[in-house]
């Protein structure tokens, strides 16, 4: 089918453009039921928690004095600009090393490139909680490597700098990679023939060709770890930042008013992110176009060791931290008593709603994986495939997006408000394991649309032309080109979702019912009970789990890749 | 397919846990902060007098479970609250969310362990009380003494050895300030805490934490709870539980019914038992201080003259300084502490 497509001669421009714009009813109409699917999960709970910034406690509105307040009771200058520095500084460490590592894995020929992708995404495979002992275990004042901090202390910036990173890493691999992985080997065998350096045609041909990739996996990063309560709570001492604000007004205090005011203070840098972001997309291209030949790295021993080089601090970082959370559900009582054994593992003896709570997080998740990945990539295809005006594309980006900059602890508050109200038709879905799944695909929403995009932007827009003058309708195209040619990032995101449910605290800890206990959340209340070597092993339990997932996944993939090249070399 | 079935399944779940009149036994929802470790027993033991009424626990600390009940005010799914802090409830009561019901035993309570209308809003289990966590291995190591009163906790050889809660983030946090308000005076509480803020190494967000940091050996000394320590210490912890002699700011964990229940039999059935003889010695087994006078037994890891330690504290006194005193607290120690570093 593609093969036959490609011999077609491109479509002139006009042509083109007459096509676009002949039978827009249909897909408007779709994607403006998106953006209303969207409007319901994401914009108005977030109203009906954010309208309260300019309510008094009593529902009354008061205008701006609960900013003005919150100005005045200090502290907030120094939250603010803890959150900005720490969150910018993380962002540079992960963007860096997520692009040193994706381009090590796609560039060189590194071999077991399957097992050291499966190695880097370790981290979204368990829970937040996990890092947090690790980095205790580690370089706190019992950690095996204290000296390693030189008197310095983990709890404050560098603990959180250190654990926002680690699980920040994945989400910018994932991007970078979808953005990397389908090069144009043209642009290189050109660079080869002019003669230009490896360093010249890294700045001319990768990085351009990266850079929708670099912008977003930046924004992304950026805005959760700004966004992120988890890491500052559990290591970050007193350092006060943004998220740890809300924390402290909501669930310290129940002043819902003012969790409100610095949630909108968060929105902020998030919005400025998000418009940079918009910048940049506008100019970005399709790197594969439908006349692209895949690009082979040549032989070169020098560069595949620089590429090992790169990923190897990283890769260290991370198998250290996962050793040692394992090594920490074995411990019978660290430091004191360093005996091993499974003891911690059984979990009908332990709080928290033991395997029940195992079996609700697995439907949770696999529920999050088919019905997120389902309306991610079906709106994607939307906004990037069929003809839409710029406003409705615009608007949509802008749901799809926003959830990103939604601390969990707000989303999760936003959807009782929303979906509990008595005059809401949908609260019946409150307390079911439904809502936990909604709130879950909205929550993570932001990353898979994001890699959905990515991969969908790099096909060329002349696959659909050609389809056309072949008179194949945009479905067909999407059914026998669009989707097979965005398989691997589809199932990108369907791991991506499905382990982010398995691991979600902060949104869910406020939905969940009597019935739909998480394993997630009992590892929450087992570590605050003190019990923290069960709450390593539960916590290890849901990383075996997610990583079978992924390495089904990975099998998946590698069979896809086997059935597929030929298609994909275009021979 | 099977997703689909689970999603119906869930569903109907659900809807099941809506409709009340389907099952001979009654169901009730019951929101708690208590530790996680002894629900199935509460429970349990509530089961052996009433097996016909089926508890459904939703559990989670003190502010998630206060915040989640606020948030829910217009359409609440908790049929009773059992134990959850009665500064919390105080604020549920104001909300007009608690319903006032006058248990069986009510007269057999301690005055201080019910809310003060005649007919109460909420009744009290048992008191949470204040405590600090020593690391006896790391105290040797460092050579610190024995800390026997909060006095001590201020000098100098306990530079940055101390951490404690938050009150910002923590109703642990806030029950040691407002002690220390109403036991010393304003003025003298105020510096008190000025001269302890310079031992300090960090405040927590959480009330156990700084217990299960001396635990892990994270720091010698945590100002924290006493059941948190009691409970590490069991499970093997090297700590000692000391009770500062000049009192102990302390807390009651209450029960209560959300108003508009559906299940309201059941509800005043569970509330008659959680006051009930046998619920007290069960509180007894993990508190030293229960709502009935008379009943407590001196517990492992706690003092024997527990009642005599505890501050008469001022409820109404800290619930209607609460915002002022915090608003003093983050003036004088958060965010500034940052910076002097």
């Amino acid at each position: 089918m593609l093969e036959s497509s490609l011999k077609v001669a491109p479509l002139s421009p006009a042509v083109q453009r007459r096509r676009t714009f002949r039978r827009p009813g249909l897909f408007t109409v779709l994607l403006g039921a998106g953006c209303g699917v969207l409007f319901l999960l994401v914009l108005a709970p977030l109203y009906s928690l954010l309208s309260k910034a300019v309510e008094n406690r009593d529902g009354e509105f008061v205008g701006l004095a609960n900013f003005t307040h919150y100005l005045q009771m200090g502290g907030i200058e120094s939250a603010f600009f803890n959150s900005l520095w720490v969150s910018a500084l993380s962002m540079v460490i992960v963007v860096s090393l997520a692009f040193m590592a994706a381009w090590a894995i796609t560039r060189t020929r590194l071999p077991w490139t399957g097992w050291i992708r499966g190695a880097l995404v370790l981290p979204i495979l368990a829970p937040s909680l996990l890092p947090g002992i690790s980095l205790v275990y580690l370089f706190g004042n019992q950690g095996i490597l204290n000296s390693w901090m030189m008197g310095a202390d983990i709890y404050g910036p560098i603990g959180i700098v250190m654990g926002s990173c680690f699980w920040t890493f994945p989400h910018a691999l994932m991007i970078l990679l979808t953005a990397m992985e389908n090069a144009d080997g043209r642009h290189y065998e050109a660079a080869t023939a002019l003669k230009a350096s490896g360093w010249r045609t890294f700045w001319t041909v990768t990085v351009p060709g990266a850079r929708y990739g670099l912008v977003s996996a930046a924004f992304v990063v950026f805005t959760l770890v700004i966004t992120d309560f988890g890491v500052p709570k559990v290591i970050g001492g007193q350092f006060d930042v943004l998220a740890t604000d809300i924390y402290k007004q909501v669930i310290g205090q129940q002043h819902f008013e003012m969790g409100a005011v610095v949630s909108i203070l968060l929105l902020l840098p998030a919005l400025l992110a998000f418009a940079a972001d918009r910048i940049v997309q506008r100019k970005q291209s399709a790197s594969l176009s439908a006349r692209s030949a895949p690009y082979k790295p040549p032989h070169n021993p020098g560069r595949d060791w620089l590429g090992a080089a790169m990923l190897t601090p990283t890769l260290v970082f991370i198998v250290a931290i996962i050793g040692m959370a394992i090594y920490a559900s074995l411990v019978t009582f660290w430091p004191y008593n360093l005996n091993l054994s499974f003891s911690n593992y059984r979990f009908d003896l332990m709080d928290g709603g033991g395997w029940g709570a195992y079996t609700n997080s697995l439907l949770m998740a696999l529920g999050t994986m088919v019905l997120g990945t389902a309306l991610v990539f079906f709106n994607a295809w939307l906004m990037e495939r069929t003809p839409q005006s710029k406003t409705m594309a615009g608007f949509f980006q802008f749901f799809a997006l926003l959830p990103l900059a939604v601390p969990g602890l707000v989303l999760g508050l936003a959807y009782i408000f929303f979906f509990n109200h008595p005059d809401n038709p949908l609260n019946g879905l409150y307390g079911t394991l439904l809502i936990l799944i909604l709130c879950t695909v909205t929550h993570f929403y932001a990353v898979s649309h994001l890699t959905a995009v990515t991969a969908l932007k790099q096909l060329d827009k002349e696959f659909e032309a050609v389809g056309e003058s072949l008179k194949a309708s945009r479905w067909r195209v999407l059914f026998t080109v669009t989707l097979p040619l965005c398989l691997p990032a589809i199932l990108d995101v369907a791991l991506y979702l499905f382990v982010n449910a398995m691991t979600t605290v902060s949104a869910v800890v406020f939905l969940y019912g009597p019935h739909t206990q998480l394993a997630s959340v009992a590892v929450m209340s087992m570590d605050e009970a003190g019990d923290i070597a069960p709450a390593a092993a539960m916590a290890v339990m849901i990383m075996l789990t997610c990583a079978g997932a992924k390495l089904l996944q990975g099998a998946l993939r590698a069979w896809l890749d086997r059935a597929t090249r030929a298609w994909r070399r275009g021979a | 397919m099977t997703l689909l079935k689970s999603l119906r399944h869930s569903l109907a779940l659900g809807l099941c846990a809506l409709a009340v009149t389907a099952h001979a036994e009654t169901e009730l929802t019951v929101y708690t902060a208590v530790e996680a470790e002894d629900l199935q027993k509460y429970a349990q033991r509530f089961n052996e007098d009433h097996p016909d009424i089926k508890i459904n626990w939703v559990r989670d600390s003190t502010g998630v479970v206060t915040a989640r009940l606020l948030a829910e005010k217009n359409n609440p799914h908790a049929d009773v609250i059992w134990g959850l802090a009665g500064t919390s409830l105080l604020l549920l009561k104001g909300e007009g969310m608690l319903q006032p019901y006058a248990p069986k035993g009510l007269d057999k309570l301690s005055p201080k362990f019910r809310d003060k209308d005649a007919t109460p809003s909420w009744v009290g289990m048992d008191a949470w009380m204040a405590a600090i966590c020593v690391n006896t291995i790391e105290s040797d190591k460092l050579g610190l003494p024995m800390p026997t009163s909060w006095q001590d906790l201020t000098k100098p050889v306990y530079r940055d050895h101390v951490v404690m809660p938050n009150p910002n983030s923590s109703g642990t946090g806030f029950l040691d300030v407002s002690a220390w308000l109403q036991m010393m005076g304003e003025n003298a509480g105020w510096q008190y805490m000025d001269d302890l803020h310079q031992n300090i190494a960090r405040y927590t967000h959480s009330g156990s934490k700084p217990c299960k940091m001396a635990a892990a050996g994270e720091t010698p000394i945590g100002v924290s709870f006493a059941f948190r320590g009691a409970r590490l210490k069991q499970k093997g912890a090297p700590l000692e539980v000391v009770f500062p002699k000049e009192g102990l700011g302390w807390e009651v964990e209450a029960t209560a019914i959300v108003k508009g229940t559906k299940k309201m039999d059941a509800a005043k059935t569970l509330v008659d038992w959680s006051i009930s003889h046998k619920a007290m010695e069960m509180y007894n087994e993990g508190y030293a201080i229960v709502g009935m006078p008379g009943v407590a037994q001196p517990i492992e890891y706690f003092p024997a003259n527990a009642d005599e330690l505890i501050i008469d504290n001022d409820f109404g006194w800290a619930a209607s300084h609460r915002d002022a005193i915090l608003a003093e607290w983050q003036r004088r120690y958060d965010g500034k502490s940052e910076a002097a570093e």
